[in-house]
Order: structure tokens, then C-alpha cells, then sequence
């Protein structure tokens, strides 16, 4: 089984550690890793509306992809985007987000890894409603040692982000974001984590504006910690 | 200058060019695993839910001349169709709506049951059930279905009916939920319904 | 309806922003929105086949829409046979000079109304005020709303954004009827519009409605309610004319065996909602005049989408709202347009054509909440990128294309290594206090800056290739 790991371009930029973290759990267990040259997913040019500029994007993902047997990414929003090409059952047929390839590929939920702090979930509307990972996040989250999950008050609430909806509409983005944070600093986690950068750059930057210590992290890199 | 009718088909046939007709995927359930028993319980559960009033009886007229008492409604009207010896009442004489306002209770038979929602079907074709304006004005409606009459549900009610006989199908009493969604019984139609199962 | 309501196209962010300044709209909306979501996932979670009816219901409605003129021409000869009128109209206009003439011939001054967002897209009762005709709407949600002199704001509770105490003195200024000591519950507000309305009721000639559901194979046509003012209206005036769009025929009767599930249950939360009413033009009491108006009044272009026309399948639940955090934070105003909320977001800019509504697409973060909800399968998302795709097509600017053709180079193979080198070469500084200042000046990078940081990267210290 030939596995490529599938960046995402926000990861490439911005969240290396993400990738790093992805390659981290998928060594220790024994998967073989194909190296692939990285491009975006087309998927902003898609919701924002430039369909036919996503296209030789998601041509050069299919084609840098196909000799691995599963294309897995640490995003959850990326990884639906790319299976609504109907018209490429192969691509979609292979795209799993990073849990997903944990708990239903590998069978694995304890993927050995300790964190020894208070977190709280934030599920995606992307991971809940598009790629449809149900309660896999939180599977793996429960077998980390020393992790303390905390549930957040209306966790399934779309924090606001959105892509370019957050600059287009970016008070009604504001307004979502307002409620987020409150719900977040609610519990007492340390950690905000979630199976997607993109909405934890929004929740990030939220919370780094209200100057409290609350970080966002990717469920991957919890996922590689060893304590 | 072609007439509007004309137009619209037209820009229809061009619109839906190309659209196939695609088969329908019915795999629902058509009906209760349920016994006839358990309808019933059903039924009075649900129609309890809409707070209404439900009561078996195998002696109609005894428990409508109850009800009548126990809430003091005087001034009874039913449809031409429904037996008279059940109780002291007008008959339907194509009162105006400024004379039917003057009831404060109606009592008529209806159609059908349905078990899952709590529904009773009144089917205006036939007399006993009476025209629709009847059991509309009126304040309170004492209903009456008869127990073989109650399906489990709404596809099988539907599959028993006829869409040219004028129908209404009740719920319990009016409702709004117009403020705060707050669900409140009782605005236009009648205040006061009472279901009487009617047993065999 | 997007220019309908005030006459210009007002952009959404802009009647958003304003919106979103009142803290008591959004307290009411976020209370009662929760209310009804809770409402109808529980009466859903009683049907087992709800998935087997949702895909029947989406079924149904693009198969009728497949052969719509057939449908429609049966439909009108069985209304017809049955001894009712049926008027065709292209658009608004022809549908009020329609119903005007009706109301003029027979000499009516006053029509009582059943709520029917069909009569609101067409801007029927300001059409009759201009013959002294007047139009009272006779649901409770819709009274608040014309005493109030206000637009709905939701299409099922379109006084979703008032409170109860707000109704309160809403009433006691304008119904001549209700006291001074008039309290603020429910109960008591319904009361007063009962006794307000029932003069009325029992003394109007003729009645405006809409129609839920028209069936083509015997020209009936069904209306769902709850208060009892639709049977009041649909029964007791002499003359009934019903507006119904052409999208709401079903071809049979046995149809309505999925739509009478779906529709309660994801509207109010309930099994079934207190009162359906069915009439095949003419036998036993009720009106002895029936009109039907089949209205097209852009449905037809809306069909002529591939995609876009899915949209048409909307049974008017209002599920996507209630679950909608977009409308949820702004309220129905800022669509202005009669259909708010994500299907209004779709509908709205299809009727209209584009760049009449051109933001409403873009008025959604594709959560898919609505998608989950949707009785009968409407993809909104998909829909709402579509329309996206030809309002840019149209209406884009051109820095916004520039930018994005800018950005698939540089998101492209060997855009991404270079320009990942560079955001590795930059990490320390991209997240420092100098450049969260500087780019509060610069245009689309304030729009994120007003609610956040720029939030500091993640990168792998020491790059293992």
C-alpha cells in the first residue's frame, strides 16, 4: 500500500508542522510513504466561484497522486473538495482525510501518542457535513495520553471562516467568529484543535486579537506528540 | 402577440430540454409493523399530544351527552348526515357564517384516522361529515371516528382517499407558533376539539 | 424580492453590517431559531425512513418538473372541468391586474389573505392599494407584520425578529380591539387577533391565497396551515383566488403521501400541522367562484439552469434558515427579498437573473447545514458556488479575477515550492506586531484584521527535505 501525502496549499505556506506531523504518525505506523510534488486543490477557486481556474489544478493533483493507492491530507475541507469531482471516480475513490486513513484504513484509534493538556474539539462544518468523518477525530483524541477533552458548547456551529466569505462578508464573519470564541473560552482548554488549518487560522487569529492564551493546533500534530 | 399561456408552455419545453424523466425511488414504508390495538394507542397519544380530548366509548351518544354537560356547550349543531338520536341538536340548514357563529359546538363524523401524526380526516363529500364551513365556525368540534376507520399512516390515508372529494385534515385545535415559535392552541378554527373513538 | 423590497439592490454585507448592530434581533432570532431546531430534530428522529422520503421527495419534484407543460396543461383542464377559472402570468404585473380585474368586476373593496409568500413576491396588496383595494392579511405572523408596517423576514415566521413584548405594544397602538392591559404572553397576543379578525372573516367576499401543493391528475390543489384563518378564508368569502406558483405542482395525488411528511415536520416541528385543506374547483360549500393564477414569473429561466433549477423543487419549509448560522446572525432582512435565508440565496438571483441579486451566492460560508436539512434533497451549496460562478462571470471586478488567476499560478506546482520557500524564509516576521499594523491599511487584508490577527504561522523549524 502506496500512500501520498497530500499537503494542502495553506499547509505548504503556512503550517508546515501540520505535514511534518502527518508524516510523523503515518511512519510510526509502518506506512509507506511516496513522495509527491504538492499543488492546491483548487478548492477557494471553486467556492469563490472561478470553477474552470481550479481545473488544471485538480488535473495536476490526480495526476501526481497516481501511482499511490490513497491520497491523505491533514484537511479535512480539502479532502471534500476533492471527492465532489464526480467525474473522476479514481481520484475520489482514493482521498481520505488524515482520520479517516487512521481509523477506517489502518484500524488504528491509539496511534501512540501523549499531550498533556486540556483541549477542546472544534468540529469543521467541512468535517462534519462534506467529508463526513462523523466521530473519528474524537476516537483518536481519546486514546492520547494525558489528554483532557473538553466538550465545546455548540461545537457543530460554523465558526464563520468560510474562505473568502470571511473578507466579502467579513462582519457577519466577525459575528460568527464573536460567538466561537465566547464558546470557546467557556471551557478551560489550552488547546483549540480541529482536522482543518483553514478554520483554525480564523479561530487562531481571533483569539490571538482577544490577547488570550489559547492556542489552535492541528489534530495531526496532537496526534505526533510524545508528551 | 401570443398569450401568456402560450408563452409559458413554450419556454417550458425549451427550458426543460434535455430533462429525462427519472424514475422515482419510493422505499419508504407504506405502513406500521403494528396491531390494531397498538394504533389505537397510538392514535390517542398523539392526538392527547395536541391537547385535545380523546375518549373511547362504545356508547357514542352517552359519551357526547357527557361532554356536552361537562363542558356546558347548549347550542349544538350536526350535519344533515348524522344520525339525530345521539343528541338534542340543530341540523346543518345552510346556516349563513353570521348564524353559525352563533353555535358553540359542532359534532360530525369523519373519514379516517391517522395514527402516526394524530390526524383526523374530514371528508366534506360525505353528509354525516358535513360541509366545511360547519365544523369551522363553531367554537368546539366533537369528532367521532370509528375505530376501523384509523390507518397508521399518512400513505396509507392517502392511498384511501379521493382528491375530488373535498377534504380537510385536522390536527388537533387551531395553533400558532407565530411568536417566539411558542407553540400556542386556539386562534381561528375551533378552540376545543374532542376525538370519540368509537368502538365496535 | 432583492430590488422588489426598496427598489434598488441594496448588497447584502452592507444590510448585514447594520443588522448586525441590533443585539435584541439577534437574541430574538438565536432563541427562536434554537427552539425550532430542536423541535424538528426530535420529530424527525421519529421516522425511520426519513432518508427514503427525503430522496422520494427530491424525486418527485424534478420528475414533475421534467414534464412541467404536461403537468400544467392537466392540471388546468381538470381545475377547469371541475368548474374553476385558470389564468395564466408571466410575470407580477400580469398576476395583480389579474386578481384586480377579479376584484373589480365583482365590485370588492377588502380581501382577506392566507399568508402566501407567492402573493409577496408579486407585491400584491401595494398592486391593490392602487385600485382602493384593500388587502388584510389575516395569518398572525403576517397581521404583526402589516401593522407594523414591515417587510416579512422569515417564510414561515415572518415575525421571527420581534418579541413577545414587542408584539405586545405593537398591538395595543394599532388594534382597536385589544386593551391597554394587554400582557405580553402568547396566549393572550393570539386572542386579540382571534377577536380582531373574526368580523372579518365572517363578513369578506373574496380571499387570496397561495397553494402548497397543486395536483395535475385532478386539479386539486391543498393548502397547509395552522391557525384556521386559511380554512376561514378558503371556505367562507364568495370569490377564492389563489396564486400559486408553477412550481408547485405534484402529478399525482398519491404524491402527497411523502409531502405531507416532510413539510410538517421540517417546518413547525410538528407530526402533522393543525390544518390541511383540499378543493377541486367547484361541490359542496366554499367559494363559488375559484381562480387559479399559475405564475411564472421567472421559474421558467430558473429551469433553464442545469443546476440552478433544483432550487425549484423547494417545498418552503424554512428548515435552511432555522439551521442557517448566516441567517441566524443577520436575519431575514438583509437578503431583502421575500425568500431569505440559504434557499433564498439560490431562489432570489435565479428569479430575478443575474446581477440583480449578485451578492446573495456569496451570502453563505457552504457550512451545509441547509443541505442536511433540506426535506427534498436541494444541494444549496453546489447551487450557490454555481451561481457564484455566473455572477463573476458578469459582475466580478477585475483586480478580483486578476488576483484569483494570479492565485491558481501561484498555488500551481512550481508556484507553491517558490512561494513556500519565501513564507518559510519570512515565518519569524509574518505574524509580527509591525505588520499586524500595516495591514490595517491595506484593503482586503482589513476586512480580516477587523476581527482578527494575522495568526502566526506553524512551521517545522528545521526542514527534514
Amino acid at each position: 500500500m502506496k500512500v501520498g501525502i497530500f499537503a494542502t496549499c495553506i499547509n505548504s505556506l503556512y503550517y508546515t508542522r501540520t505535514v511534518e506531523a502527518t508524516r510523523t504518525v503515518l511512519d510510526r505506523l509502518g506506512v509507506l510513504i511516496v513522495d509527491t510534488e504538492q499543488v492546491c486543490c483548487g478548492q477557494m477557486h471553486i467556492n469563490s466561484g472561478y470553477p474552470e481556474l481550479a481545473e488544471p489544478l485538480v488535473d495536476r493533483v490526480e495526476r501526481n497522486f497516481v501511482n499511490c493507492d490513497f491520497i491523505v491530507a491533514p484537511s479535512a475541507s480539502c479532502i471534500g473538495s476533492l471527492r465532489e469531482h464526480e467525474n473522476r471516480p479514481e481520484l475520489v475513490a482514493k482521498c481520505l482525510d488524515l482520520s479517516e486513513f487512521l481509523v477506517d484504513i489502518l484500524k488504528v484509534t491509539d496511534v501512540g501518542a501523549t499531550f498533556n493538556h486540556r483541549v477542546t474539539l472544534h468540529t469543521t462544518c467541512h468535517s462534519l457535513r462534506v467529508a463526513k468523518l462523523g466521530d473519528k477525530p474524537q476516537q483518536l483524541l481519546r486514546e492520547v495520553r494525558g489528554l483532557d477533552l473538553i466538550e465545546l458548547p455548540e461545537a457543530d456551529a460554523c465558526c464563520g471562516f468560510g474562505g473568502t466569505f470571511s473578507v466579502k462578508n467579513s462582519d457577519v464573519s466577525g459575528a460568527m467568529l464573536h460567538d466561537k470564541l465566547a464558546n470557546i473560552l467557556s471551557t478551560s482548554a489550552e488547546y483549540v484543535v480541529s482536522a482543518d488549518n483553514s478554520c483554525l487560522m480564523h479561530i487562531g487569529g481571533g483569539l490571538q486579537k482577544k490577547g488570550t492564551l489559547i492556542e489552535v493546533i492541528h489534530l495531526a500534530e496532537i496526534l505526533a506528540s510524545r508528551g | 402577440m401570443s398569450t401568456a399561456r402560450e408563452d409559458i408552455l413554450q419556454r417550458i419545453n425549451a427550458a426543460r430540454a434535455g430533462m429525462i424523466s427519472l424514475q422515482v425511488d419510493r422505499r419508504y414504508d407504506p405502513s406500521l409493523a403494528l396491531s390494531h390495538a397498538e394504533l389505537l394507542d397510538l392514535l390517542e397519544d398523539r392526538i392527547l399530544d395536541y391537547k385535545a380530548t380523546f375518549t373511547r366509548s362504545t356508547n357514542v351518544a352517552q359519551t357526547i351527552t357527557r361532554i356536552l354537560a361537562e363542558y356546558g356547550l347548549r347550542n349544538v349543531l350536526i350535519p344533515a348526515g348524522l344520525s339525530t338520536q345521539w343528541t338534542m341538536a340543530t341540523v346543518d340548514f345552510n346556516f349563513s357564517s353570521d348564524q353559525l357563529d352563533e353555535f358553540d359546538c359542532v359534532i360530525t363524523a369523519s373519514e379516517l384516522g391517522i395514527a402516526t401524526t394524530g390526524t383526523i380526516i374530514l371528508n366534506h363529500s360525505d353528509p354525516a361529515q358535513g360541509r366545511r364551513a360547519i365544523s369551522l365556525v363553531p367554537d368546539t368540534h366533537i369528532c367521532i371516528i370509528r375505530e376501523e376507520n384509523v390507518v397508521g399512516t399518512v400513505v396509507e390515508a392517502i392511498r384511501r382517499l379521493n382528491p375530488k372529494d373535498h377534504q380537510t385534515w385536522i390536527s388537533g385545535p387551531s395553533a400558532t407558533s407565530d411568536i417566539e415559535l411558542e407553540r400556542v392552541e386556539g386562534v381561528h378554527g375551533p378552540r376545543n376539539l374532542h376525538v370519540i373513538l368509537a368502538l365496535c | 424580492m432583492g430590488k422588489g423590497y426598496s427598489g434598488i439592490p441594496i448588497p447584502f454585507p452592507v444590510l448585514a453590517k447594520e443588522a448586525l448592530k441590533d443585539s435584541q434581533l439577534r437574541a430574538n432570532l438565536k432563541r427562536a431559531t434554537s427552539t425550532i431546531r430542536d423541535k424538528r430534530a426530535r420529530v424527525v428522529a421519529e421516522v425511520k425512513d426519513w432518508e427514503a422520503l427525503r430522496q422520494a421527495g427530491h424525486d418527485i419534484k424534478m420528475a414533475a418538473l421534467a414534464d412541467l407543460s404536461t403537468h400544467l396543461a392537466r392540471f388546468e383542464r381538470e381545475f377547469t372541468e371541475a368548474g374553476g377559472t385558470v389564468h395564466w402570468a408571466r410575470n407580477s404585473q400580469e398576476a395583480c391586474e389579474i386578481i384586480t380585474k377579479i376584484a373589480l368586476d365583482n365590485k370588492i373593496s377588502e380581501v382577506v389573505k392566507v399568508k402566501s409568500l407567492t402573493t409577496d413576491e408579486i407585491s400584491l396588496n401595494e398592486h391593490l392599494a392602487k385600485y382602493a383595494i384593500s388587502a388584510k392579511e389575516t395569518d398572525l405572523a403576517e397581521l404583526i407584520i402589516q401593522l407594523a408596517d414591515e417587510h416579512p423576514s422569515h417564510i414561515l415566521v415572518p415575525a421571527i425578529h420581534k418579541n413577545r413584548d414587542q408584539i405586545r405594544d405593537l398591538f395595543v397602538k394599532e388594534i382597536p380591539e385589544a386593551a391597554s392591559t394587554l400582557t405580553n404572553s402568547p396566549t393572550e397576543l393570539a386572542m386579540t387577533a382571534r377577536t380582531h379578525l373574526r368580523k372579518k372573516f365572517l363578513s369578506a367576499h373574496m380571499a387570496v391565497s397561495g397553494a402548497n401543493f397543486a395536483i395535475a391528475e385532478s386539479g386539486t390543489l391543498c393548502v397547509v396551515e395552522s391557525e384556521g384563518n386559511g380554512r376561514m378564508c378558503l371556505t367562507l368569502p364568495e370569490i377564492l383566488v389563489s396564486v400559486v406558483g408553477i412550481e408547485k405542482i405534484l402529478p399525482t395525488w398519491n404524491d402527497l403521501e411523502v409531502f405531507l411528511q416532510l413539510l410538517p415536520r421540517s417546518a413547525t416541528g410538528e407530526r402533522m400541522n393543525p390544518y390541511t385543506s383540499f378543493w377541486t374547483g367547484e361541490g359542496g360549500d366554499g367559494p363559488t367562484q375559484r381562480h387559479v393564477i399559475l405564475l411564472d414569473n421567472g421559474r421558467v429561466q430558473t429551469l433553464a439552469d442545469e443546476v440552478g433549477r433544483e432550487a425549484l423543487a423547494c417545498i418552503r419549509c424554512s428548515a435552511c434558515m432555522n439551521v442557517c448560522p448566516v441567517y441566524e446572525h443577520t436575519g431575514g432582512h438583509s437578503y431583502n427579498s421575500v425568500y431569505p435565508g440559504p434557499i433564498g440565496a439560490i431562489i432570489t438571483p435565479q428569479l430575478l437573473g443575474p446581477g440583480q441579486a449578485k451578492t446573495l451566492p456569496f451570502a453563505s460560508t457552504l457550512c451545509g447545514a441547509c443541505y442536511d436539512v433540506c426535506p427534498v434533497k436541494i444541494n444549496i451549496p453546489k447551487i450557490l458556488v454555481h451561481l457564484r460562478a455566473i455572477e463573476n462571470r458578469d459582475n466580478a471586478g477585475k483586480l478580483e479575477k486578476l488576483a484569483m488567476r494570479a492565485a491558481a499560478k501561484a498555488l500551481g506546482p512550481q508556484g507553491l515550492k517558490i512561494l513556500s520557500t519565501v513564507t518559510a524564509t519570512l515565518a519569524p516576521f509574518i505574524a509580527s506586531a509591525p505588520l499586524q499594523l500595516l495591514v490595517r491599511h491595506i484593503p482586503i487584508a482589513r476586512q480580516w484584521s477587523a476581527f482578527r490577527n494575522i495568526p502566526t504561522p506553524r512551521f517545522v523549524k528545521k526542514r527534514t527535505r
